[in-house]
């Protein structure tokens, strides 16, 4: 009996040896450890043994079983092991294939350069207030110090919406967002008219000139204001505040110019230039020499302080602007302003 | 502004390069626009903003020489040979300048011309041809006289335009040999003048500015002479002094009208001016100098028109249709807020901005009668507008001359005629000066300074800055300065905006360069954001993140162009429009109704390059308002565009049906569901923009928020879209406002269930006529808090479920929060949802 055990050990590890899939691992199976196998046979016949060889017999059967089962799973593992690697090697895909193309939705650039331009400034304290886009008269120049046939007006060249009667009054498509400073100052002051609370807000929006359009010059464009007001606002401030902005936009480097000028809503009034990126200051041809127009400051004009409802003896405050696109124009490479509102798809697509 | 640096150099000592002198001047608030450069070295590339044009001259081939003799040459009427001497040696020149004839076969010259000479391989403009065209000269035989040099015209030196003849020098011309730069080197700066720098409208002006920020010294012209007694030689009227405050006259008499000196007019044609005659040309130059507009009249035309009375001069306004011939030989029809100057025979001028024709200074003038005047300067702005007529009198009296100015420069274009015509001056002025502006005492202390710069000055050096710029300064016991500004200037104001104007002043000679950069550390306001903000960018985001592009248009339109988005034989939008008074064209003269006519336009055009279309507006449509001080309503409006194959076609089968009305809601569905909007629904609708059967309303409450759908193959077929182009056009128009006033501030989140769920499909009959809505609407609210959802997963029609008749079919999750639900709960729930159901809508469960 133990010589039979031995014998189907033998032939049964030797088969294995000999299986190559899992369908002859099967039959192997069936063969060497089914019901009908010659070891099965070996345990049903262990009752018709001796007493004292029962025990023998039976732990001899056991381990030939266990050796069997071991060397069964052993077997499996490795043809396992053995189609997974033939699959792998067959599924090899061209990776250079493109991918499944999504519809990926964009931000027009307009509305990512805003974004960037909130954070900048929510970081300083200024949050955003946005007004009307027509105007009246009023709000758009004569609150702002522009008097009524002022040559200053010929530094905003107008739109006019046809109105009757409204005399000196007209109605007009807003030529800067500087009509929100009075709206918000008054907003402000109205809170508390004997010591109206600072302001400090940015004003962005659609404005527009009456100019011939080219690649440089829009009709329509948005722009973006500053507004600080307080008990001891200064020049100081307003130039720290542009060059903080020209670091978080163009980098840590980057440096600011002032220059006098000329606007009837602040005095002193300052353009303000930032150092070429393109060049590093040496002159280029995105600058030529050196600088970068990019918009107009200055300390509020005390008229406006007035009109907005702070006595100007009491308050200062700075107040700056600048063109929206051209900040994007630079950052982006953009070199067409007119591709902002033309809307083609194939310049938003590039967003 | 046209300044020539050799003019501004008669008034102050400029030890500048010229890129140093242009940056001084922008830094100081005038902004240089363009430099020329007349034989000077060119500024390095980069070295200026402004745009700078010119030739240099090389000092060695470009000099100064003589002509001594004048010969006719052998083969060509047409030319001249010229013997020359350039300082070391003789030479023979060939030109064809018509200007030598005359001195032609006459033989060695008394008095040799001084020309300017050109040597073999100098570099200047070739005279031949149009515009600035760089060219060497070069050995070369011409009509058999061996040429390698010549005299040149101002063109070929690139001084003006002129090539008629060649450029002959004045008395004052060096010897020869000595560089031309030397003599003629000059640089002009084109300086743009903003409305507050009116004073600086003028050579002195300038300079003062220059000799301010060098710390230079200024040279003013001396115009103390004529000061008394006064003249008789004519009266002054003036009957409005408001428009006019100040009238000032003086007389020359008999003197000689010929052409200025040279250099006079050199110095005109630089600074942009025509050079007339001796008289115009000293009231140009005394202008330009001084920045007073002066006008001179022939004081005999006067003399007669006033029949025997002494000559009268009236200022007054045009009467209504009242006609002048102005010397530019225009009748012109004025307003009656026109100015005149007129005599008792009628008017002769437009005031400030054009002489007339009868009184003007001609060939035969013997007798001048100067007028220097002060003006309105809105009034001249606005004249000078109607009329069309910029000149440098209106360019300057427009933004402002102080009436100081009108006497100085009386006095001194008399000194100019009395040296370019001769003639004598009748002693002292007619001078009328009924409103002499005001001039306001400033107290200014340092710190105001400090208060507006944030910087630390001494009251000494604010002092000393102020009067650099000619401010009269008192300085108090107590530390104050009492500053009267100087009369060329009208731009500073009183109280604290004289304060405001003479920090400026201080900020401009301090350097707003040495002004320190400082964090706010003022007071910060309550930061309470802008939530409206936030919540429109919520909605942009959302819809990015669907797949769909912004886009920002033009707010303008046509309604031709917006009616195309309603069917044509819909009520037409009878709202008027915001209508621009001066557009550019007429395609950009209205202002939009409507931001989705804006996305449907931009679709169209993008349907040329691009077969799937996803596109979104948010931004204002224009409604005329009898409300808010008659300022129109801006409504903002969000506005969807979608068209074209559900996904993008790529190299694997992919969804390419075209997106339907389903497409669009999806993308609505989750826009609301992203923005947490409670209880909005949707219901059919009808907009004559859409389809009838596929067009539904978005309401919360009895609120419309919205409208979409497909739009009507009527008005698909209104745009032109290209033949590819094919699939249906789905849209939606939302009222921001209204949705944006919808959204939570705060919000709940319910706890993930722990529990496991009952999932079981639900599938029920009923007519065709009831709304898909209403059935999940009965589902959940019949399920309560047990049903935590139910989505529609199929809908059939069709013989099993018999005409007339859909099976909608819902998988339901029933989940309870606080145990596991047993079979017997669901079956209740069941039963309870399909009771109501049927008696509600007639729904019978589907077998
Ligand atoms: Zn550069």
């Amino acid at each position: 009996m133990l010589e039979q055990l031995k014998e189907i050990e033998r032939t049964a590890l030797a088969a294995l040896e000999a299986v190559q899939d899992e369908a002859a691992l099967e039959t192997w199976r069936v063969a060497y450890l089914g019901r009908s196998s010659p070891l099965m046979q070996v345990f049903s016949k262990l009752g018709a043994l001796a007493k004292e060889e029962r025990p023998v017999v039976g732990q001899a059967a056991n381990e030939v079983k266990k050796a069997l089962e071991a060397a069964f799973g052993s077997r499996s593992e490795m043809l396992r092991q053995a189609a997974l690697a033939r699959a792998l090697s067959e599924e090899r895909l061209d990776v250079t294939l493109p991918g499944r193309p999504i519809a990926r939705g964009r931000l027009h650039p307009d509305t990512q350069i805003l974004r960037e331009l909130y954070r900048v400034f929510a970081e300083m304290g200024f949050q955003v207030y946005r007004s009307r886009e027509v105007e009246s008269d009023e709000y758009n120049f004569q609150l702002l110090n522009f008097p009524v046939g002022h040559p200053a007006r010929d530094m905003q060249d107008t739109y006019f919406i046809e109105a009757e009667g409204r005399g000196d009054n007209p109605i007009v498509l807003r030529t800067h967002t500087s009509p929100g400073q009075i709206r918000a100052m008054r907003e402000m002051a109205a809170l508390n008219p004997q010591n109206p609370p600072p302001v400090r807000i940015i004003l962005p929006g659609m404005v527009y000139r009456y100019e011939q359009v080219d690649a440089r010059h829009e009709t329509q464009f948005d722009q973006l204001e500053g507004l600080a007001v307080g008990p001891g606002i200064t020049f100081s401030d307003l130039k720290g505040t542009l060059t903080d902005m020209a670091r978080r936009l163009f980098g840590p480097q980057a440096r600011t110019r002032f220059r006098a000028s000329f606007f009837p809503f602040t005095e002193p009034s300052a353009e303000f230039d930032i150092e070429c990126f393109q060049c590093g200051g040496k002159g280029c041809d995105v600058c030529g020499s050196g600088w970068l127009e990019i918009g107009g400051s200055g300390m509020v004009h005390p008229v406006v302080l007035q009109n907005g409802g702070y006595d100007p003896a009491r308050y200062t405050g700075f107040a700056f602007g600048f063109g929206v696109q051209r900040i994007a124009m630079l950052k982006y490479g953009i070199p067409d302003i007119r591709y902002f509102w033309e809307n083609d798809l194939r310049f938003l697509e590039q967003f | 502004m046209k300044a020539p640096l050799s003019w501004l150099n008669d008034f102050v000592d400029i030890d500048l390069s010229i890129p140093g002198l242009a940056r001084l001047i922008t830094m100081a608030g005038m902004e240089v626009e363009a430099i020329q450069i007349i034989g000077l070295p060119m500024p390095a590339p980069g070295s200026v903003d402004a745009h700078v044009s010119g030739l240099e001259w090389d000092r060695e081939k470009i000099v100064v020489a003589s002509i001594l003799e004048v010969m006719p040459h052998p083969n060509a009427d047409r030319l001249v040979l010229c013997k020359l001497f350039d300082g070391q040696q003789e030479h023979i020149v060939l030109t064809g300048a018509p200007n030598l004839f005359e001195y032609k076969g006459k033989g060695p010259l008394a008095k040799p011309l001084m020309v300017a000479y050109a040597k073999e391989g100098a570099r200047i403009y070739d005279g031949h041809q149009d515009g600035q065209v760089l060219t060497t000269l070069k050995r070369a035989k011409i009509r058999g006289v061996e040429s390698y040099s010549m005299v040149c015209s101002e063109k070929e030196l690139g001084i003006s335009d002129e090539h008629e003849g060649i450029l002959l020098l004045g008395e004052d011309a060096p010897p020869a040999g000595t560089p031309l730069a030397d003599y003629l080197g000059d640089a002009v700066l084109d300086v743009k003048l903003l409305p507050s720098y009116a004073r600086c409208a003028s050579m002195l002006g300038l300079a003062r500015e220059i000799a301010a920020m060098t710390g230079k010294s200024l040279t003013t012209p001396n115009v103390e002479r004529y000061t008394s007694p006064a003249g008789d030689f004519a009266e002054i009227e003036i009957t409005n002094p408001d428009l006019n405050p100040r009238f000032v006259l003086g007389l020359i008499k008999r003197i000689e009208i010929r052409p200025s000196p040279e250099w006079v007019q050199r110095r005109l044609k630089l600074a942009g001016m025509r050079p007339i005659n001796n008289i115009v040309d000293a009231t140009n130059y005394a202008m330009l100098e001084l920045g007073e507009p002066l006008h001179a009249f022939d004081y005999d035309v006067l003399v007669k028109r006033a029949q025997g009375k002494k000559v009268k001069i009236i200022t007054r306004t045009a009467r209504p249709g009242e006609k002048l011939t102005t010397l530019d030989n225009i009748e012109r029809t004025l307003d009656e807020s026109t100015v005149l100057v007129c005599d008792t025979a009628g008017a002769l001028s437009i005031a400030g901005v054009m002489g007339g024709l009868e009184s003007e200074v001609s060939d035969k003038t013997v007798n001048v009668l100067l007028e220097g005047a002060a003006w309105n300067f809105i009034n001249i702005r606005k004249t000078a507008r109607a009329q069309q007529l910029p000149s440098e009198a209106s360019y300057r009296f427009s933004r402002g001359v102080h009436p100081a100015m009108a006497e100085r420069g009386v006095r001194r274009c008399l000194d100019l005629i009395q040296a370019w015509a001769g003639g004598t001056a009748a002693p002292g002025l007619v001078d009328n000066y009924p409103l002499p502006p005001a001039s306001p005492t400033i107290e200014l202390t340092a710190s105001d300074v400090k208060r507006w710069l944030g910087i630390d000055l001494e009251i000494g050096q604010i002092k000393s800055m102020l009067e650099r710029l000619e401010f009269h300064c008192l300085l108090t016991t107590d530390q104050c300065l009492q500053v009267t500004a100087p009369d060329h200037r009208l731009d500073i104001g009183e109280g604290v905006t004289g304060k405001a104007d003479l920090v400026e002043e201080i900020a401009r000679v301090y350097g707003y360069e040495n002004i320190p950069e400082t964090r706010l550390s003022d007071l910060l306001p309550p930061q309470l954001g802008n939530p409206e903000l936030d919540k429109e960018e919520r909605i942009r985001d959302l819809l990015v993140y669907q797949g769909l592009t912004e886009i920002v248009s033009y707010r303008w339109t046509t309604p031709e162009r917006e009616s195309r988005r309603l069917l044509p034989t819909a009520p037409p939008d009878d709202k008027p429009y915001l209508r621009i008074a001066n557009p550019l064209a007429y395609e950009k003269g209205f202002l939009r109704h409507s931001v989705l006519a804006s996305v449907l336009d931009t679709a169209e055009r993008n349907a040329r390059v691009r077969e799937r279309i996803a596109l979104f507006e948010i931004g204002p449509q224009f409604l005329a308002s009898e409300d808010s001080h008659g300022l129109p309503d801006e409504l903002q409006r969000l506005a969807i565009v979608l068209s074209g194959p559900r996904t993008l076609p790529g190299w694997q089968p992919a969804d390419l049906a075209p997106m339907d009305f389903y497409d669009l809601k999806g993308v609505l569905t989750a826009l609301l569901d992203g923005l947490r909007l409670p209880e909005v629904r949707v219901e059919p609708g009808e907009h004559p923009s859409f389809h009838p059967g596929k067009c539904a309303k978005i309401l919360s409450g009895e609120k419309q928020i919205g409208v979409f759908g497909e739009l009507h193959p009527e008005v698909r077929a209104r745009y032109d879209w290209p033949a590819s182009f094919r699939t249906p056009v789905l849209a939606a128009d939302l009222d921001l406002a209204a949705l944006l006033s919808l959204i939570p501030a705060i919000r709940t989140t319910n706890p993930v269930p722990t529990l496991p769920p009952v999932l079981e499909d639900l599938a029920v009959v009923v007519d065709e006529s009831v709304p898909a809505e209403r059935v999940e609407t009965l589902i959940r609210q019949t399920g309560g808090r047990i049903v935590a959802d139910a989505s529609l997963f199929d809908v059939y029609r069709g013989e099993k479920v018999g005409a007339g008749k859909k099976s909608l079919a819902y998988s339901i999750t029933y989940q309870a929060i606080d145990k596991t639900l047993s079979d017997k709960d669901v079956a209740g729930f069941r039963a309870r949802i399909l009771r109501r159901l049927e008696q509600e809508l007639g729904a019978k469960l589907r077998a």
